[in-house]
């Protein structure tokens, strides 16, 4: 009965996204007050019964309902709690009813936070997201539903695989949907301004936050899932460029120079039409995203249910959603003006070239996850494009991205005298200069080159990030200055730039080294033999078997030296799920600030020896500890205080001139 | 003006690729060496620079041809169905370590068990290109005569093992 339930509300949530669709849309345009009265409403109708019907499917697993056909394929009896809930997400199905709950989220959001803005431009943003909401939901209701019964029912279900069962991996796609729709309410944006024909700094305005806000979550998403690939695929890596890691990687690129973008716009007026481009383009990625991962046109490790039927649907929507957002951008821009001019030499340009990098990054990595499609398709043959070609393209471009983000903040709007420019940014070059030589000269080799490279790269970012700071404190001095200017309105978004830009700089040393200096070695071991690998002693215990609640597990014991001393008991184990029967390793980890000590167990090779792989990992936590920064300055920024104060919003000529006065007060 | 229509005629080239994809699915390459005789190939042995193995070793006995990599992720995943099939003994299966770098390749081997008879050491990818590597892993079958019969893209799987290798294995065997 409640599946029943949970289908019926699906349907209301449908009917609903139907309404909020056409009515408002309709409303804003021949100006009825009445239908565009109807947007909020009806949101809050389509959140509620997208809620319900999601509640039922929670309640499917909760008590093992195994007539339902999604239930019975992925959920078990003996799962833990925890991941009888996460299992509703853990497929193709439950995945999509968990983003449509997310979309219809983030659509009651913006109706909650938007009593500020005009009706008819909240009228349209709902609207938009509810054209969105359609999609997912006739995609789920015609070709995908959840609550697809069957007979006869079995008595226990196939169980959710066990490289799901972790919390990392729990969490990791809702933060992802976050991330993906989130990006929906700036294209829900840029639509509502395309169709007012409204490209302004009221609109960036608006746009600023949710943008920033679905970013960082889509920065968690990525950092979590790159964790969980560390700790649980028992092999050290922590990125692949398998196709749908790309698809997470791409629109968050776009976003990144979205959110740049719409500061220029926000506070110069320029990039209009740049800017609503990337906010039309950065949600697409996100659609294509889906696309690629549940239509099956590509092969790749994270495989949904892939389906032809399915893929055309998606692309037909895809056609709809992004077809149609284009033809609209290609009619309404020409009619936008193209806003404040600035120099050849300005921040303006600097910040152009950062989004000119990133927008490139991402159409290289579009065109290698497509390649091997172009390739058949042309019948050209068949390519496989891999890991090094993707690492070569990120190592070439990476670098100018660096170099411009330490350029950037200290760059004047308007116009910037380069000479002036490079008198400030001589000791930082000094400093980077000085430390990458320093660290590259003892050991000439490869991988002491490039960390010499990532570490100048780095030193160049702190400190033209503190040129920065101190200039912005010109008159503020000292400590006192510092804690008065933090309190001030607009400080978010700087302090927020100030320490994402920093995790960028913990973040390329992170990969660096522990790409150049990671020691690997594959040992046979005895029970109490020991080993030396990278200044650590290694003693091996044996290995014993463990219950664990739904799996067996084969538990290695290996006692860590350092200079006689115990740093680490690791307790690596190779772990046999009862349902699914599959062998899962779970790496035993020694995390550190500079280093991880990480084993895990090979095969038993008879008379207790096992093989083990033993790694010593300089620096790998910095890759997530600056992905963590990064989301961190996102959410400073977000929570800049001027996006709140009430009557900004309503007026916002007046506030673009303040706020144009503030920045040129700043940066002068 | 037609500036403005860029990005949608990016995005409609970006469609039909996206459309003819879907009617190409990745698993289900209809290889065109299906029948035909193995290409010739002479490569290094994985295990030992100083010796080859060439198409004439394969020949004479059916076999299984698997092309994998270290740096595949789907290859790791099917290790353990290789390993149940290696201890099957119903049939030898050759290995093509395709763009891959020697040191990891072997160690790869040590750590997660060997399936393979031999491997053949195909760095650069050039043996790949003539084989219609389509991304690893895929897995040939290829009869006493050298011919191919059987090409699965993707992991293998318990599955498709039972289902499909062994069988047409079987058959080729007492058929040739």
């Amino acid at each position: 009965m409640i599946p029943e339930l949970g289908n019926f509300a699906l349907i209301l949530a449908l009917c609903l996204s139907l309404v909020l669709a056409i009515f408002p849309m309709v409303g804003s345009l021949n100006n009825t007050p009445g239908w565009m009265a109807m947007a909020r409403p009806a949101a809050w109708g389509q959140f509620f019964f997208t809620a319900l019907s999601f509640a039922c499917l929670v309640n499917a697993f909760l008590t093992n309902d195994f007539s339902v056909h999604y239930v019975a394929l992925h959920g078990n009896t003996q799962l833990p709690i925890i991941y009888k809930i996460s299992a509703v997400w853990g497929a193709h199905e439950g995945s999509l009813l968990l983003w449509a709950l997310i979309l219809s989220g983030w659509t009651v959001a913006v109706s909650r936070l938007s009593r500020k803005l005009p009706i008819e431009v909240v009228a349209r943003v709902l609207s938009v997201m509810g054209m969105v909401a359609i999609g997912f939901m006739s995609f789920m209701l015609f070709t995908s539903n959840p609550f697809d019964r069957r007979f006869p029912v079995p008595l226990e279900g196939g169980d959710l695989n066990p490289l799901l069962q972790d919390f990392g991996l729990a969490i990791h796609p809702p933060m992802l949907y976050m991330g993906y729709v989130g990006l929906s309410v700036a294209f829900s944006f840029a639509i509502a301004a395309l169709i007012g024909g409204k490209l302004d700094a009221a609109w960036a305005r608006w746009s600023r936050p949710w943008t920033t806000v679905a970013w960082v979550f889509l920065t968690i998403g990525i950092t979590l899932g790159s964790w969980w690939a560390y700790y649980e695929l028992g092999w050290g890596g922590w990125w692949f460029w398998d196709p749908v890691e790309n698809a997470s990687f791409m629109p968050w690129l776009a976003a990144t120079a979205l959110i740049h973008s719409l500061a220029v716009t926000e506070k110069r007026g320029a990039f209009k039409r740049w800017t609503v481009l990337l906010a039309l383009l950065a949600f697409s990625l996100s659609l294509l995203g889906t696309f690629l991962v549940r239509s099956g046109v590509l092969t790749s490790v994270h495989s949904f249910a892939a389906d032809p039927a399915r893929g055309l649907f998606i692309l037909i929507f895809l056609c709809i959603v992004i077809g149609g957002s284009l033809a609209l951008y290609a009619w309404r821009a020409p009619a936008v003006s193209s806003g404040g001019g600035f120099d050849l030499f300005s921040r303006e340009t600097l910040l152009l070239g950062n989004n000119l990098l990133l927008i490139v990054i991402t159409a290289f990595i579009l065109l290698g996850t497509l390649a091997p499609l172009i390739y058949d398709a042309m019948g050209w043959g068949k390519i496989s494009v891999g890991f090094p070609w993707f690492s070569a393209m990120f190592v070439i471009f990476t670098p100018f991205l660096a170099l411009l983000m330490g350029i950037g903040p200290l760059a004047r709007w308007k116009r910037q005298d380069p000479a002036d420019l490079a008198r400030q940014l001589r000791i930082a070059l000094l400093l980077s200069l000085g430390a990458g030589i320093l660290l590259a000269l003892p050991l000439l080799h490869e991988g002491s080159l490039s960390a010499g490279l990532a570490v100048a790269l780095s030193v160049w970012l702190v400190s033209t990030q503190f040129l920065s700071l101190r200039q912005r404190l010109k008159y503020r001095k000292g400590l006192t200055g510092l804690l008065r200017d933090l309190g001030s309105r607009g400080s978010g978004s700087y302090y927020g730039m100030l320490v994402a830009h920093f995790g960028i700089a913990v973040f390329i040393i992170g990969i660096t080294f522990v790409t150049q200096f990671d020691v690997e070695k594959d040992v046979r071991m005895s029970p109490g033999q020991s080993l030396e690998l990278a200044g650590h002693t290694f003693t091996f215990e044996g290995v014993e078997v463990v219950p664990g609640p739904n799996y067996s597990a084969h538990q290695g014991s290996i006692r860590v030296y350092k200079d006689g001393d115990e740093v680490a008991l690791l307790q690596p184990q190779k772990r046999t799920y009862l349902v699914q029967t599959k062998p899962m390793t779970e790496a035993g980890i020694d995390a550190g600030f500079t280093r991880d000590i990480y084993v895990s167990l090979g095969e038993a090779l008879g008379g207790g020896d096992w093989s083990l792989r033993l790694y010593y990992k300089p620096f790998v936590r910095w890759i997530w500890l600056g992905g963590i920064l990064i989301a961190i300055g996102g959410l400073l920024a977000a929570s800049d205080r001027r996006y709140r104060i009430k009557d900004l919003a309503t007026e916002p000529a007046a506030t673009t001139a303040a706020a144009r006065k503030l920045a040129s007060a700043r940066s002068s | 003006m037609a500036r403005y229509l860029v990005p949608l005629g990016i995005f409609l080239v970006l469609v039909a690729f996206l459309y003819r994809g879907l009617s190409l699915d990745p698993k289900l390459v209809p290889s065109p060496l299906v029948g035909k005789p193995m290409p010739a190939f002479t490569l290094t042995r994985l295990q030992d620079p100083n010796t080859t193995i060439s198409d004439t070793d394969i020949k004479g006995k059916v076999a299984v041809l698997n092309i994998w990599a270290t740096w595949c992720v789907s290859c790791r995943a099917e290790h353990g169905a290789l390993l149940e099939l290696a201890k099957t003994g119903k049939v030898d299966i050759y290995g093509l370590n395709y763009k891959d770098e020697r040191a990891a390749a072997q160690q790869w081997l040590r750590q997660l068990g060997d399936p393979y008879v031999a491997n053949a050491f195909d760095d650069t990818g050039r043996v790949g290109i003539d084989w219609g590597v389509y991304g690893a892993p895929e897995t040939f079958v290829i009869d006493s005569q050298g011919i191919i019969r059987h090409k699965h893209v993707g992991p293998l799987t318990a599955e498709v093992i039972n289902e499909q290798i062994l069988p047409l294995v079987a058959k080729l065997q007492t058929s040739p």
